[in-house]
């Protein structure tokens, strides 16, 4: 008995193999839509109207935060970057970016306190804190209409493959990978919600059910969390891969920062 | 034909029985034989309990059955759209073969989307809180089967 268990597990974990990579199509270019396309007229024109959007005073105050003195340097956002409007243009449709620092890619979140660390000599935002998250959202709402452009490069490539990996992958006690819903079945519904493409174009986002804003990284958790499955620490690379990877697969798909979603 | 084998985690039952039932989670699992597409015998050795079984349907935390199908629930608002309608799944299927179908769908068809409820290896990255326990647990199992077996139109 126990000299064949080892045997039978070698089987059945090839069986998995197997099943864990059947030919997942990835979503057409033409065919890629947002999730606000997803959401009924009274969620849309939240987002759309900027008086409706509770994101904008997120924006607000990252605008504040901007102009702010802070850290040991003494120097604010705005005495490196100047006006937001121009100098970060575009900057978030690129993030994650592969930082020679630390050699690997960084999101914008980690970006902006790499700043408050080494340029204004001050203590990094905690995530999810209110000023990161304020900050990340002032940032953000400067690349809205912008196209998603991510590196894809020699530096960046690897990580790319490692989301996609852990995007395809089975996972959790539920045994789902989050192609088989965002892929295979966005036009479902789980339950009563759509499920979508999981297109990370406005984050962050302000959700309804969290009443709040939150990033990326939070919306992923949830899913993993849906799945019963591990939930790398915020800011882990697992986490900046899935990130990058996702960023990758909306290539051009313009930014709608700050965003509402259910 | 295919005999499993699973591991007793002594521990988890220690814990369970101190801690009294825990939702969903068994404190091990029981060896069952798969004959063709199906589990011809109760895991429990005993028939299941049908009205369990619907509550256990009809639970969005417990069986999940409604994120993605329908069913004659229609006192449940929001059902799914992934899946087939359970309607008429008893005279579609045997007992047997709706066993096997909950316990571990993936031994039909490899590429379903629907959770294997009563296997604990060959999963990757699981959460902690859920390490070594099915979804739902012998007795839960032969409860939905029962309930199915019930659906003949
Ligand atoms: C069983 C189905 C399912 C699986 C598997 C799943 N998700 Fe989701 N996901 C959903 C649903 C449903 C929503 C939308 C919920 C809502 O907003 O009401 C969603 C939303 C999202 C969003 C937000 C999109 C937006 O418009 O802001 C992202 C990003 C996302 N998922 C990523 C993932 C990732 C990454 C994984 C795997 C780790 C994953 N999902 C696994 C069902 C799933
Ligand atoms: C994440 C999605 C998902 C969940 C959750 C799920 N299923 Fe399924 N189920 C499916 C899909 C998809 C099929 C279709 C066959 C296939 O793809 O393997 C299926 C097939 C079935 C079938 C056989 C099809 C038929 O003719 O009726 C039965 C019975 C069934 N499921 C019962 C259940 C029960 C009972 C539960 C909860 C204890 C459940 N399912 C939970 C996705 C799901």
């Amino acid at each position: 008995m126990i000299a064949w268990m080892p045997v039978w597990r070698i089987v059945a974990a090839a069986a998995i193999v197997c099943a864990t990579y059947p030919a997942i199509a990835e979503i057409p270019m033409s065919e890629r839509k947002s999730g606000y396309e997803f959401m009924g007229p009274d969620s849309r024109a939240m987002q759309d109207e900027d008086t409706a959007n509770p994101g904008m005073l997120s924006v607000l105050d990252g605008e504040a935060l901007w102009k702010r003195k802070a850290g040991a340097a003494g120097k604010s956002c705005a005495d490196c970057h100047s006006d937001a409007r121009t100098s970060m243009k575009g900057v978030a449709a690129r993030y994650p970016a592969f930082s020679p620092a630390v050699n690997r890619p960084v999101n914008l979140e980690q970006r902006i306190n790499m700043c408050r660390t080494d340029r204004q000599q001050a203590k990094p935002f905690p995530y999810e804190s209110k000023d990161l998250l304020s900050l990340a959202t002032f940032v953000g709402r400067q690349s809205r209409g912008q196209p998603i452009s991510v590196a894809d490069d020699e530096n960046t490539r690897p990580f790319i493959d490692n989301g996609r990996a852990a995007f395809t992958r089975r996972q959790g006690q539920l045994n789902l990978s989050c192609a088989q819903c965002h892929d295979d079945n966005w036009s479902g519904r789980l339950a009563g919600s759509p499920i979508t493409q999981a297109q990370p174009t406005g984050y962050p986002i302000y959700r309804l059910e969290w009443q709040s804003v939150g990033s990326l990284q939070r919306r992923l958790r949830n899913c993993l969390t849906g799945l019963r499955a591990e939930s790398p620490a915020l800011g882990a690379p697992q986490l900046v891969d899935l990130e990058l990877y996702l960023m990758w697969r909306a290539r051009g798909m313009p930014m709608e920062t700050p965003a509402v979603r259910p | 034909m295919v005999e499993h084998r699973r591991r007793r985690v002594t521990l988890t039952v220690i814990a369970a029985l101190a801690l009294g039932p825990i939702t969903g989670a068994d404190a091990e699992l029981r060896s069952y034989k798969v004959v063709g597409d199906a589990i011809p015998e109760s895991l429990t050795g005993a028939p299941g309990d049908p009205a369990k079984g619907r509550a256990i349907v009809a639970n969005r935390q417990v069986g999940l059955c409604l994120l993605c199908h329908t069913g004659p629930f229609p006192e449940e608002r929001f059902q799914g759209t992934l899946a087939p309608d359970l309607s008429g799944a008893g005279t579609r299927w045997s007992a047997g073969q709706l066993r096997l179908r909950i316990a571990d769908s993936t031994r039909v068809n490899p590429a379903t989307i629907m959770p294997p409820y009563y296997r604990t290896d060959g999963l990757v990255r699981v959460a902690p809180a859920f390490v070594g326990k099915p979804v739902l647990n012998a007795e839960q199992i032969e409860d939905v089967v029962a309930y199915l077996a019930t659906l003949r139109d």
